[in-house]
């Protein structure tokens, strides 16, 4: 377990030098929830086109953003795998005696740093939109928890991705088809209520559904989680885990 | 250096080694035998099967059939011990640019297991020897492409390996950067008495540093033998070339594909 310990977190720290070195990535990707909180947010609010109950819509839309932003940020890490693999990182790592285990694990801890940045960015944007969010210390341990379940979720699907297409031009073709889909099949922007009955289903299945659910409950004060929190987190890393176990698999077919 | 449990002075054993992709046969009952402290040279055309073979040695890729042994382990029973005793420099420039190189070795000291109290030690060591101690805390991607080479081996022999394997190591360098690398070998083999095999296309790399070569056309070992001996063969004026061109498949035959020779390109380009 030390070792395993030890493995990831030297990947993640990696990661975690090159992120602080460069946040031009960062930076990027915070533009896009602040446009769908500014702007989609606030006229949907203002027309009262989407009932929410007793939440503001502004307020039932910030975790729904905070999880797309989570989803479009770890999405794309395939890539970055792919970079790797052409440039040799790949072949390198896997004839390290390193696990498997651990060098798919240390990215996902990786994506999850950058998590927690656009967590942070959206927790400014709801301030600055006047968006009451909890603060207490479990709440905010919660949400963490929840962001770094999910980036690591995604972050592990588009490593499987990256594995099976293994070429950048493949993969951002792929990467568009997926995320949108995703979003828009969740309770991200619209509750499940509103869906039709077949769309219900998709969204049921949908990880990304469970990452909101959970988020609403620990985000909003007065907002609740539907499935409770055991379902949430019990989906999330009983899909993590599955995720790593197909992942750790497939990763040495990127040497070939 | 400890060899668990090999036998007859080997460092690599390979027998009926073979390696299919769907229909193609990269690699087809190779046999080979490295002994200990040798530097051993893998030549051949593109597409002859080089790569390949390294990456079914390296556990990169699992052999089809056959099997080999690698320090005393066994490529397909016991990978994991494979990977502990050996070093590996791919083709590709497997330096991370954004990082410094004092970083690239923290990582490799990190995935390697070494100690925490000996990766100082070590790192400043394998610095020193590849001459890197003052760029150590400049980003790779500043470094030319000499450095990054030997930032590669250091990262390869910090773990102090019982077989060093070297994919093309001096494509792309200039002569002074490539004669660098030569030196900086030599001197690996010779404090360390590691086992080397390498691939490359440079004859005159070929010849320098190496005591025993294997040349492979279409998959399989054409020849086998010391490069003066094998100049010999083919008269007193023969060169490597000659060699080369002999038992390649006469070195005109078109081989490789379209990745191959990106990816070639890509390393040079990289290496500047």
């Amino acid at each position: 377990m030390e070792r395993f310990i030890r493995e990831s977190a030297a990947v993640a720290q990696i990661e975690l030098i090159k992120l602080t070195r460069d946040p031009t990535e960062l930076v990027s990707r915070a533009i896009q929830p602040v446009l769908w909180l500014v702007v989609f947010g606030q006229v949907l609010a203002h027309v009262h086109g989407i009932y929410t109950g007793e939440i503001g819509y502004l307020a039932f839309i910030t975790p729904g953003i905070l999880a797309q932003s989570v989803l479009f940020s770890a999405i794309f890490y395939g890539i970055a795998v792919i970079w790797e693999r052409d440039l040799g990182v790949v072949h390198k790592l896997l004839v390290s005696p390193a696990r498997r285990s651990s060098l798919v694990f240390g990215k996902a801890v990786a994506a999850g740093f950058r998590g927690i940045v656009q967590a942070v960015v959206i927790y400014l944007i709801a301030f600055a939109l006047q968006v009451t969010i909890r603060q207490d210390p479990q709440a905010i341990l919660g949400v963490v928890a929840s962001v770094l379940l999910g980036s690591g979720i995604f972050s592990t699907f588009s490593l499987i991705v990256a594995c099976i297409v293994k070429t950048r031009e493949r993969f951002m073709g792929i990467g568009q088809v997926l995320t949108m889909p995703m979003f828009f099949a969740s309770n991200a922007i619209y509750p499940l209520d509103l869906m039709p009955a077949w769309l219900r289903v998709v969204a049921r299945l949908n990880p990304l559904t469970y990452l909101v659910d959970a988020l609403r409950g620990l985000m909003i004060p007065g907002g609740e989680s539907v499935y409770g929190y055991a379902v949430d987190f019990g989906v999330l890393i009983a899909v993590f885990c599955m995720l790593l176990a197909v992942a750790v698999r497939l990763y040495p077919s990127l040497a070939e | 250096m400890d060899f668990p449990q090999v036998s007859d002075g080997l460092a690599i054993r390979a027998t009926a080694l073979t390696r299919r992709f769907g229909q193609l046969t990269a690699v087809d009952k190779v046999d080979l035998r490295v002994s200990r402290g040798e530097i051993f040279g893998l030549l051949g055309a593109n597409g002859a099967g080089k790569s390949t073979m390294m990456k079914m040695l390296t556990t990169l890729i699992r052999a089809t059939s056959g099997t080999a042994e690698v320090g005393g382990f066994d490529i397909g029973k016991a990978p994991a011990e494979v990977r502990k005793h050996i070093g590996y420099v791919p083709q590709l420039l497997s330096a991370d640019g954004a990082l410094t190189g004092y970083e690239n070795l923290r990582l490799s000291a990190k995935l390697y297991g070494l100690p925490r109290g000996e990766r100082s030690v070590r790192i400043a060591d394998a610095l020193d020897f590849m001459g890197l101690a003052e760029s150590s805390n400049k980003l790779v991607r500043t470094y030319s492409g000499g450095m990054i080479r030997r930032l590669e081996l250091a990262q390869s022999m910090l773990h102090r390996p019982d077989i060093l394997f070297l994919d093309e190591p001096t494509i792309g360098l200039d002569p002074v950067a490539r004669h660098s690398v030569w030196d900086r070998l030599l001197e690996l083999r010779r404090k360390y008495d590691m086992t080397v095999l390498m691939t490359t296309h440079d004859m005159e790399e070929a010849e320098t540093l190496c005591n025993e070569l294997a040349i492979l056309h279409a998959g399989r070992v054409a020849v086998v033998g010391r490069p003066d001996a094998l100049r010999r063969t083919l008269g007193p004026a023969a060169t490597m070339d000659d060699v080369f061109a002999h038992y390649a498949g006469g070195g005109i035959r078109e081989s490789g594909d379209f990745a191959g020779a990106v990816q070639a390109r890509r390393t040079a380009s990289r290496l500047g």
